[in-house]
Formats: C-alpha cells, structure tokens, sequence
C-alpha cells in the first residue's frame, strides 16, 4: 500500500469522496458540539473536541480514531494529546472511538486502520487536539488566578502561576464554558518530553490478566451466538439444505438462510458449532470447482511468457478449467518503462532470466473472526474488532434499512488483524448483520479458524518472471520484470483511485518504484492482472510481501554474478538514496557485516522502502538435514521521528516474525476448488523455538514520517534466501523457502 | 455437573463432552481463556487442572470435574504473579489475544521449573502461536519471571 502513502495521497483525499459520499475531513478538530456522543457517553466536564476528555477526577480520557490490533495505537496516540496537553501520563485513559465521521483518516476521508498510517496521519490531528484543550485549561486557570495566560505554565496536568497551582480536574468545569481556539501553537521539537521516549504500553495491565476484551469476549443476556456453513468452493451456492439434524442439537435455537450460506444460531458456540456441522446441505459448486494450484501456476508461467518446462511437470497437471483457459486472454499493461529494454538486453554483457514465485496466504489472526449485531427499531449495534469502521457502518445500514449514522460500532481490541479486518466488502460484518437480521435476535457469528483458514481474502499468489541484462561493470543495464496475479483493488471501492490504467497500485509497488530500478536505464515492469474466484486482500506489507522478496534476491543473485559483495553491490545501485542507505549501513555496521561468521553459518542482506519506511535487516543462517534455521536478524529502520520506539523496536520484532512464517512454513494450495489447509497444523506459523534474537536499531531521523506496523516484513524472506544461497549455493525463488531434498 | 474453578464451586448444565474452554467461556462468563484454533495447535486455551497445562479447546469438561481449574482470571487477584509482573516489565504484549494462553503455559512452567532454560521454554511455550510474533519478548519474560518468583 505505498500507493496509500507516497506518490498519491493526494488522488487518495481526492477520491475517496467516492466512498463516503463526498465527506473529507483534514485534520482540523471538530469541536465536541458537533460530535454529540462524545459528550453524550461521559460525565467528564471537559470535551473540548473528538479526541479527549476531562474529568474532575484529573483523568484525562483519549479517544483514538484508530484500531488497536497490536500495533500499540493505544500507547502512540495518547502520547501525541498528552504531549501537547502536558497532561498526568498516569492518568491517561484511552478508548476506541466510536464510528462518526469526526474519526475519519486524515488522508483517507474514512474512519479506518491500515497502510501503516496510524501514527504520521495522526502526528498533526492528536497533537492540536491536546494543544487546544491545553489552552483552554490554562485559560480557565488564568481566569481563576486573575493573571494573563502567559503568566501560567502548564505541567503533568497541573497548571501553575507563581505560588498558585490548579490541577486540569479542577479546571475542567471552567474550561468547558471558554470558547475554543482556532489555531493554537505546537511546541518546538526541542521541548518534547514524550515524543521520542520509549513508553511502555497502557494496555499491558487487562491484557495480561484476562480483563481486555475483544470482540470474542462481548457478552450480554439474550445474545445468541451463530456458526455459518459456508461454500466450501468459493461461489458456490446452497442447491438443498435439510436442517433437522442441526435443530436437533440441545441448544440450537434457529436455522437461517443468509446469502453466504446457512447460519446455525444457539445459545452458546459450542452447540452452534455442533448444529452446523450436522446440517446437510447439496452444494452447487459453482464456477470455480475445478481450480486447482498446479494449472494456475503453468497459466501464470504462460502469461509471463515462459515457454520452458514447467513446474510441476505437465503430466502431474490436471486440465485447465474454462474460466483459467481465458486467463491466456488477459494482456499485459506495463506498470513503468524507460530505454529499451529488448535492445539492451540484447547487448548485455551478461544475461539472467529468473522465475519467482509465492502462494496464496491467510492471515490467520489469533482472534478469529467475529462480530456481534443487535439490531433495533432506530439503531443497529455492532460490537467487533474492526479496521475498517465507515465501510463496516455504510454496509449494515445498507442491510438493515437504517441511515449510517443508525449504526453505531463498538470498536473493541482486535485480536491481530494484518489487514484482514479491513475487507473492503466488511464480509464478515455485513454477513454478522445479515445473521443477526435473520435470526430477529442479538447474535454474536464466530468464524472457526477453519473458516478463517478456508475462508478467502488471502494474500494473492503472485508469480514474476525476471530477464536482466549486466554490462561488463557488473552493473544492470536492463531490467524486464512481469508480474502475474490478482488486483486485490478491482471491484472495490478503492479501484477508481488506486488502479491507474489496469495497474492496481499494491500490485507492483516496491517493484515498479523500486531505488534500484531509477539506476537502471533500460526497464521495464510489466503487469497481468487475471480475474479469479478467489478473494484476496491486503495482507500485511501487502505487494511488498512478495516484491521485496523478488527484487532483494534478484539483486543478491546480480551480486553473486558480478563477484561483488551483496552490501557493496547494494551501495553502488542506492547511491543518492540516502534513506535506504543509512538503514543498510547501520545494519551492515550493527551485524558486523564482512566479519566471520560462526562456523555452519551465513549472513544474507536485504533493504527495502515500504510505507514510508526505510528498513534493512541482516539475517544470521544455518541449514541442518535440509531445515533453514534463522539464529539472529539484526535490523535498522528509518521511520523518521520514532514517536514511541519501544513500539518501533515491538514492530520490527513482529514483522520478521510474521514475515519469518511465511518465508519458512505458510502456503494455502487448492484442489478441486478447495483449499487444501484448514488449521495451524497444516497452515504453519512461526513459533517460539524458530524465533531468531531480533535486535533493532533506530536510524536517528527527522525526515518525513513513515510507518512501522508493516515495514518490517518484506525484508525477511529475502535476507534468509541470501543467506542460504551464501551458505549452500542454493538460490531458493520460491515461497516459502524449501531446499532440495 | 460442579466444578471448581478459581477456588469457587460452580455448578454447570453441560453435556460431558463439551470443552472445557466454552463452558468457562459461554457458561461461567470467564473470557480470558481464548478460542483460536479448537484442536490444541495453538494454546490459546490453556487453564491449569490441578496445576498443570491444559488445551481447554479439547478437554472435556466431564474430565475437569473434581478438579481445581485456574484459568488467568484467577492465577492472581490483581495481576501481582510473577510471570504477569514480568509480561509487563518487558512490554511483552501486542494484540495481546494469545497472551492469557502464554501467561498460562509460563507459570505452570516456572512453577515446575524455578529456573527454566532455553531449552525448557521451548518445550514448553512453542505450543502457544502468537501472530505478532511476541516471541523474543516471551523468552526473556520467562527468565525474568524465574528471577522475580526466586526473590520473593
């Protein structure tokens, strides 16, 4: 999702009317009048706008616009309003905000969380938020002293002048009835006492008792909870259903039809659990019955032009089906061109021509899906773990006949989310909103993690085809890379600003705007976008989770071929990117790169830009009877301003672990049209004892702010596979990552 | 059916064979304990029977009768053990979904093994999946919890 942060954040402000329905709201700070629920829910004296609040008790309450999934949101943003509010940080309290178009994204126009976005688009709006409402209390307070505000100074959520002292409770009361700034100062970087501290997180204390509650959690008297049977062939319909086994089960209370299949509603999960799998239904299969892993990847080689043996070979390839047959019909659109490419690869000293390859991924949060729904005569009522609040809420007043602003969401904590609770279709909302409608009850819908592993909306399956030509420097002279896969944006709201000319942005970003690319004058990337069945999604670092992988081990093979050092290699094609360098150079320096390594190990090297982000990561590597074993990841990371680097160091920790499962277990496979995997025993994730030591290091930076929640995966993957083919000679294209045998 | 579940005697109306995890959950009320994967793959749902560490997702409730269930709820009034202690000292959690399962697994570990070493930990705690990959921060966590059980 570069293509939501960099080149176009301004095509985003500007289209993105399309999904709200023309409401963009910059990063001004609407006063609390015209955001009644914040004052309506609290008896705190203070709203001095959306974002917090003040009680007589000195609490001070911060509302967060955004989704806490992990990522510590929660911590980041209340440290932003308590920076300019010079408030008690021991008195912070955060919630999530309620959905209301106050809460919207400050780039996007929608209330929503993702892109690693959450900290830099907040950075202005939370800031003035707390510099607004510390006005107001030193105002009250000058009032109070009968001095001029100037002669007051404000501290830990104490205002002082002279010998006299109010706490901000105090004021509370009085700075409700002063009228609030327009424009108000923002302090100087200099003068900052929490930005730039690492912060410990505030939910750490309900998270380790039990106490937090996520979306799962939500109970309350006559909630029934519901299990949907599903196709178990994406597009496949309900031909017959005979419930009377299902109603059977003690505890089943209703049986309903809902359009993504049949809901079984009881009074507690497990009887709903036991009445959906005793239904009998005769699925119509639909369209996509035969699909099938092994023929999508010989159409993909196909559209990529590889003419060569195939992999498998093509006997142990079933047919195509008719619908992947028409796939050979979808053209290529060149996503960037410069020079000639076909000539110069012509006259290049040296030639290389690789196919790389990655599969269909879930995303597998801890927490499956859920959503509970309590429909009324003027309200409807959504408790759940979401990114994605404006859609969720414009899709169930859709359902339910109400008006948006009808809809009122809870946001709770999410129990991991890595871009799937943010389904631009809110599947599993809308279908929670459809149960619920009707089954004429409250009903809680949980996903079982073999729904969640079955369900769709995975990372697409992507396969690249590489021709580089090398002059007699060493250096490329030209670069033909075609990438094949599903646009996660067609068909959704996002398409009309994010898919350019039948480029769909996440597609080929890290490929097609790559550093290295701008060095090499003859290139070309070219982009097939087949149309298939499957429903895929962002899936955390999104197009960069398998670009990185394909241009870090493209540029270490280049390395390789041209007898250079993968680092130096590196230096010579960023030169004049000195972001990517100050990452690479500080993680080369931290990982004692060009030492010995301990006997049996390797070191591999990867530096990628993802959101705003500049992170390099230097992975430590053995291989025992064929198993990769990553001991150590050494990673530096430009964010610019690292607001809390406590979290930045928690991200970069999770991204290679997250990206680390992928590089070394996940792969979803499809048979008959059926996904081959349903649970963490055939749908493998990282785990503790293949957890490599992490040590992060922070590029001291005050250049433009990026994000940290999704950097940190797309280097992983390649620095392992350098790291192999260093080792054993290997050049691994393919994920994950298996030697041979 | 009478259990015992955090020292108090309830009394449930289950069928026997259903999991202790969704009794404790959707019976009692007591959501700490997590739904993640409902086949003991990922330990999201361990409570201690009798001290030791079990996947509530796949114990039968009828085997948990008759003996003392701790689930995070009750492994301290006021979030005062040491594995809790240490969780927060170290800034361990994320999302923090997997993390009463993690906590779970720790303190019967420490509690059988006052000084685990790395060894021990992945033996005992490579049952539990964190998605945010918390894992790093576990690994101390678990030290420091022996430590902060030893002095006290």
């Amino acid at each position: 999702m570069n293509a939501m942060t960099n080149p176009s954040r301004r095509e985003f402000l500007k289209t993105s009317a399309l999904v709200t329905g023309g409401l963009v709201i910059a990063f001004t700070v609407p006063g609390a009048r015209r955001f009644a629920r914040a004052e309506r829910m609290t008896a705190d004296p203070f709203v001095p706008n959306a974002f917090l609040r003040v009680g007589s008790d000195d609490s001070v309450t911060v509302l967060i616009a955004h989704s806490e999934m992990g990522q510590g949101i929660w911590t980041a943003l209340p440290m932003l309003v308590a920076e300019e509010l010079d408030a008690d940080w021991s008195r912070i309290r955060v919630e999530h905000a309620p959905a209301a178009p106050a809460y919207a994204h400050t780039v996007f126009g929608m209330q929503m969380t993702g892109g690693s976005t959450s900290t830099w688009s907040e950075f202005e709006r939370c800031r003035q938020a707390g510099a607004t409402a510390r006005a107001m209390l030193v105002a009250a307070a000058a009032q109070r002293f009968g001095v001029s505000p100037a002669d007051c100074r404000a501290q830990n959520g104490i205002v002082i002048a002279g010998s006299k002292r109010a706490r901000y409770g105090e004021l509370a009361e009085a700075a409700a009835k002063l009228p609030v700034p327009k424009t108000v100062p923002l302090k100087d970087p200099k003068d900052w006492k929490l930005i730039g501290k690492p912060t410990k997180r505030l939910d750490t204390p309900e998270k380790v008792t039990g106490r937090a509650k996520f979306g799962m959690d939500v109970q309350f008297p006559g909630l029934l909870t519901a299990v949907v049977a599903r196709p178990p062939v994406f597009g496949g319909k309900v031909k017959s259903l005979d419930p009377t086994k299902a109603k059977a089960v003690p505890g089943v209370r209703s049986v309903v039809r809902v359009p993504t299949g049949v809901a079984v509603v009881a009074d507690h999960f497990w009887a709903a659990k036991l009445g959906r799998d005793a239904l009998e239904i005769d699925w119509d299969l639909g369209p996509n019955a035969s699909l099938d892993s092994a023929t999508l990847r010989e159409e993909f080689r196909k559209l990529a032009g590889f003419k060569g043996a195939p992999v498998p070979k093509a006997a142990e390839v079933p047919p195509a089906p008719p619908q992947v047959r028409e796939l050979a019909a979808t053209k290529a659109v060149a996503a960037v061109q410069a020079g000639n490419v076909a000539d110069a690869l012509g006259k290049a000293a040296k030639t290389i021509e690789a196919e790389y390859a990655v599969p269909y991924l879930a995303h597998a949060p801890m927490e499956p899906l859920n959503a509970t729904v309590r429909i009324g005569q003027s309200k409807c009522e959504i408790w759940t773990g979401t990114q994605f609040q404006t859609l969720d809420q414009q899709l169930a007043a859709r359902i339910t006949g109400l008006k948006p602003e009808q809809v009122e969401i809870h946001t709770t904590f999410l129990g991991g989310g890595f871009g799937r609770r943010a389904t631009p279709t809110s599947d599993f909302v809308s279908e929670a909103v459809q149960v619920a409608k009707a089954a004429g009850a409250p009903v809680k819908t949980v996903w079982t993690r073999e729904d969640d592993v079955r369900g769709g909306y995975y990372r697409p399956a992507y396969l690249h085809r590489l021709r580089i030509g090398l002059g007699s420097d060493g250096l490329p002279t030209a670069w033909h890379h075609e990438i094949v896969g599903q646009s996660i944006l067609a068909g959704t709201p996002f398409e009309p600003m994010m898919v350019k000319n039948g480029i769909d942005a996440t597609s080929v970003e890290g490929v097609a705007d790559s550093a290295y690319l701008k060095s090499v004058p003859n290139h070309r990337v070219d982009l097939h976008s087949p149309k298939l069945g499957i429903p895929v999604l962002w899936w955390r670092s999104v197009g960069h989770s398998h670009n990185a992988f394909v241009m870090e081990s493209a540029i270490d093979e280049l390395a390789q071929t041209a007898g250079k050092d993968p680092v130096e290699y590196r230096r010579a094609l960023l030169k004049g990117h000195s972001r990517h360098l100050a990452a690479l150079n500080l993680a080369a320096e931290k990982a004692k790169w060009g030492t010995p390594v301990a006997q049996g190990r390797a070191r591999g090297v990867a530096v990628h830009e993802s959101f705003g982000s500049y992170v390099a990561q230097v992975a430590e590597v053995s291989v025992e009877k064929g198993v990769i074993r990553v001991h150590r990841v050494v990673c530096a990371i430009d964010c610019g301003i690292a607001v809390n680097p406590e979290t930045v160091r928690a991200q970069m920790e999770s991204g290679v672990a997250f990206g680390l499962g992928a590089a070394l277990h996940s792969k979803l496979s499809f048979k008959d049209g059926q996904v081959q995997q349903s649970n963490f025993h055939d749908y493998q994730v990282l785990r503790l004892n293949e957890m490599p030591v992490v040590e992060v290091h922070i590029v001291a930076s005050t250049d433009k702010m990026g994000g940290v929640g999704e950097p940190g995966v797309p280097p992983i993957a390649p620095a392992v596979a350098n790291a192999v083919a260093q080792l054993t000679g290997h050049r691994l294209r393919e994920l994950p990552l298996r030697l041979p045998a | 059916m009478r259990l015992t579940v955090n020292g108090v005697e309830r009394d449930v109306n289950a069928p026997p064979d259903m999991p202790l995890l969704w009794v404790l959950r959707d019976l009692l009320g007591l959501t700490g304990t997590k739904f993640g994967c409902g086949i003991a793959q990922c330990g999201a749902c361990t409570v201690h029977l009798d001290g030791a560490p079990r996947r509530s997702c796949v114990t039968p409730v009828s085997t948990a009768a008759g003996k003392k269930i701790t689930t995070i709820e009750g492994l301290s009034p006021d979030g005062s053990h040491p594995v809790q202690r240490a969780w927060a000292e170290l800034d361990v959690v994320q999302c923090g979904y997997c993390q009463s399962g993690q906590i779970m697994s720790a303190a019967a570990l420490v509690a059988a093994k006052p000084n685990p070493t790395d060894a021990d930990i992945d033996a005992a705690l490579s049952g539990n999946i964190c998605r945010c990959g918390t894992y790093q921060r576990i690994r101390a966590a678990v030290h420091r919890a022996a430590e902060l059980r030893a002095s006290t």
